[in-house]
């Protein structure tokens, strides 16, 4: 196993482990972004609910957790080693700086980028995943009301302490009314979209440079990877900024209670 | 032209260097920045003082010893060496900063003149073909397709200048390194030792204390030789490709 080792210790094999975990942490973001569009359904949350516990509950989708987890644990840890390792690289630096044109802002700038993501993403998990798990977040049932000729409803009940919910109803912790409250923040509005905007600097060079360390570049092909880069990168930080943005439009069930 | 010029002053390795400040006055236009050195240290010898110490050899552009950072930029603010770049470039009254190539891997001889002999060993490591020697072998024995001969020949131009590394935030010597190691993948010649020349080269790169390549492209904005990406992409084929198949366990 000792070619393990000498791959896994090299410069280019480091930039490896980068570039495949980076890249199924991309994966991971788009399962989470189509997850939040949930939130725009006009049903008081039932959908999303509902998809929260599927996610926090079903097998397979926990064991995927763990694997999350590694993924972000070991792309940070091979971040610090990379950043640290580079920076000793030349001590003591020019004392003109360095003024060679056409190189991106985002390639210089990943270890800032990510370091800037990484305390967004402490706080996020604090607010929704503790919360979920630990917090004393509100418990709902819903039931569907008939309304008028075919058109149902429906009707969103919050348990209150030591209440015991009709029999026949699933009962759900409301993590979309958790959302909902975030979203009420300024404060949170706003590092929430600080950390888009960074997220999406992290992606327009990482997804581009993610293939070019796993060694593909072809003619007809490259000239997409790069494109796609920006549409993520621009992309993928609006879906997730225009969301609380649609939900008070499109789903004013909160705003009424 | 007048001009004042910030140099790194450095009496050896392990002395502390300074910038220290001097002003040449009646420079030609048509002077290289060699030949503009060259006035400032004739004037520093008449004067009992330690000329400054530079790289340079065939002054014509292509052998790659003539170095020097100037302006924040390696070879200054063309794409082009240090021997070729001209006065005209820059403006009368200036003030011109210039630096020795800065990485840990090339450390300071003296003045502006650095160590390259990590990129030799780097070469030594498995930057060739082992082939038996004795008469002449027609040229055309082996056939090249047109493509693929221009290929590797764009890459063999490289000079080994280092101004890639002197460009690259992280010091890193992957263009140089994937110059030659595109090179010799491309070629039959290349063949038999492919997969051991990725991995001693590599390892002898990363021995000497380069960084690694954060695909920032400052390398390939700075080569005088126009060395492109596409050969940092393919050393990253090779050398992952010779770990994951190589016999070498
Ligand atoms: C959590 C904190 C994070 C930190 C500290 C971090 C740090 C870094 C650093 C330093 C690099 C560049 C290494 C280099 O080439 O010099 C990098 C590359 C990358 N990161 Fe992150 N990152 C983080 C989160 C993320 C997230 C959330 C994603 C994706 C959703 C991501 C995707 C990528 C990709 C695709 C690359 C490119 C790999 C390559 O250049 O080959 N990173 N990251
Ligand atoms: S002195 Fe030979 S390339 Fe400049």
């Amino acid at each position: 196993m000792n070619w393990v080792n000498s791959l896994l210790g090299s410069n280019i094999g480091r930039k490896l482990v980068m570039a495949l975990t980076g890249l199924f942490l991309i994966s991971f973001l788009f399962v989470h972004l189509s997850g939040n569009f949930l939130l725009l359904s006009n049903d008081a949350g039932a959908k999303f609910n509902a998809y929260s516990r599927f996610m926090s509950t079903a097998g397979i989708i926990r064991v995927l957790e763990i694997v999350l987890v590694a993924g972000f644990l070991i792309h940070i840890y091979t971040a610090v080693v990379l950043t640290r390792k580079n920076a000793s690289r030349r001590p003591g630096g020019y004392a003109a700086g360095n003024k060679t044109p056409g190189v991106s802002w985002f390639s210089k700038n990943m270890g800032l980028t990510g370091s800037l993501i990484l305390v967004f993403l402490i706080l996020h998990l604090r607010t929704f995943y503790f919360e979920y798990h630990y917090g004393t977040i509100r418990q709902v049932y819903y039931q569907e009301q008939s309304q008028g000729e075919m058109a149902t409803k429906v009707k969103l009940t919050v348990l209150e302490e030591g209440q015991i919910p009709p029999s026949g109803v699933d009962v759900y912790k409301d993590m979309a009314y958790i959302a909902h409250e975030a979203f009420q923040s300024p404060l949170y509005i706003i590092a929430y979209t600080i950390a888009f905007i960074l997220l999406g600097a992290h992606l327009i060079h990482g997804f581009q440079s993610a293939f070019q360390t796993l060694g593909f570049e072809h003619k007809k092909y490259s000239p997409l990877i790069s494109a796609l880069s920006w549409i993520i990168g621009v992309g993928v930080p609006l879906g997730f900024t225009i969301i609380p943005v649609l939900m008070k439009l499109l789903n004013p069930l909160y705003a009424n209670q | 032209m007048k001009l004042t010029l910030k140099i790194w002053r450095q009496k050896s390795t392990d002395t502390e260097g300074r910038l220290v400040d001097y002003v040449v006055d009646k420079i030609s236009e048509d002077m290289s920045f060699l030949e503009m050195l060259d006035v400032l240290n004739e004037d520093l010898i008449k004067k009992g003082e330690d000329p400054v110490t530079f790289d340079h050899d065939c002054r014509e552009g292509i052998c790659g010893t003539c170095s020097l950072y100037i302006n924040g930029r390696p070879h200054g603010p063309t794409r082009i060496t240090t021997c070729q770049l001209h006065m005209r470039t820059f403006k009368d009254g200036e003030t011109i900063t210039i630096e020795p190539w800065r990485a840990k891997a090339f450390p300071v001889v003296k003045d502006l003149m650095v160590n390259r002999s990590s990129f030799d060993r780097i070469i030594q490591a498995g930057g060739y073909v082992s082939v038996n020697t004795g008469s002449a072998r027609d040229a055309n024995e082996t056939p090249i397709g047109k493509e693929i001969a221009d290929e590797a020949f764009n890459s063999a131009t490289c000079i080994a200048c280092g101004a890639c590394v002197a460009a690259c935030k992280n010091a890193s010597a992957m263009l140089f390194v994937g110059a030659k190691i595109s090179q010799l993948a491309m070629l039959p010649q290349g063949q038999p030792e492919r997969k051991r020349r990725a991995e001693a080269m590599v390892a002898q790169m990363d021995a000497e204390g380069f960084g690694a390549c954060s695909n920032t492209m400052a390398c390939v904005a700075e080569c005088p030789k126009s060395i492109s990406m596409a050969n940092i992409v393919s050393l990253n084929r090779e050398y992952i490709g010779a770990k994951l198949t190589s016999n070498q366990v």
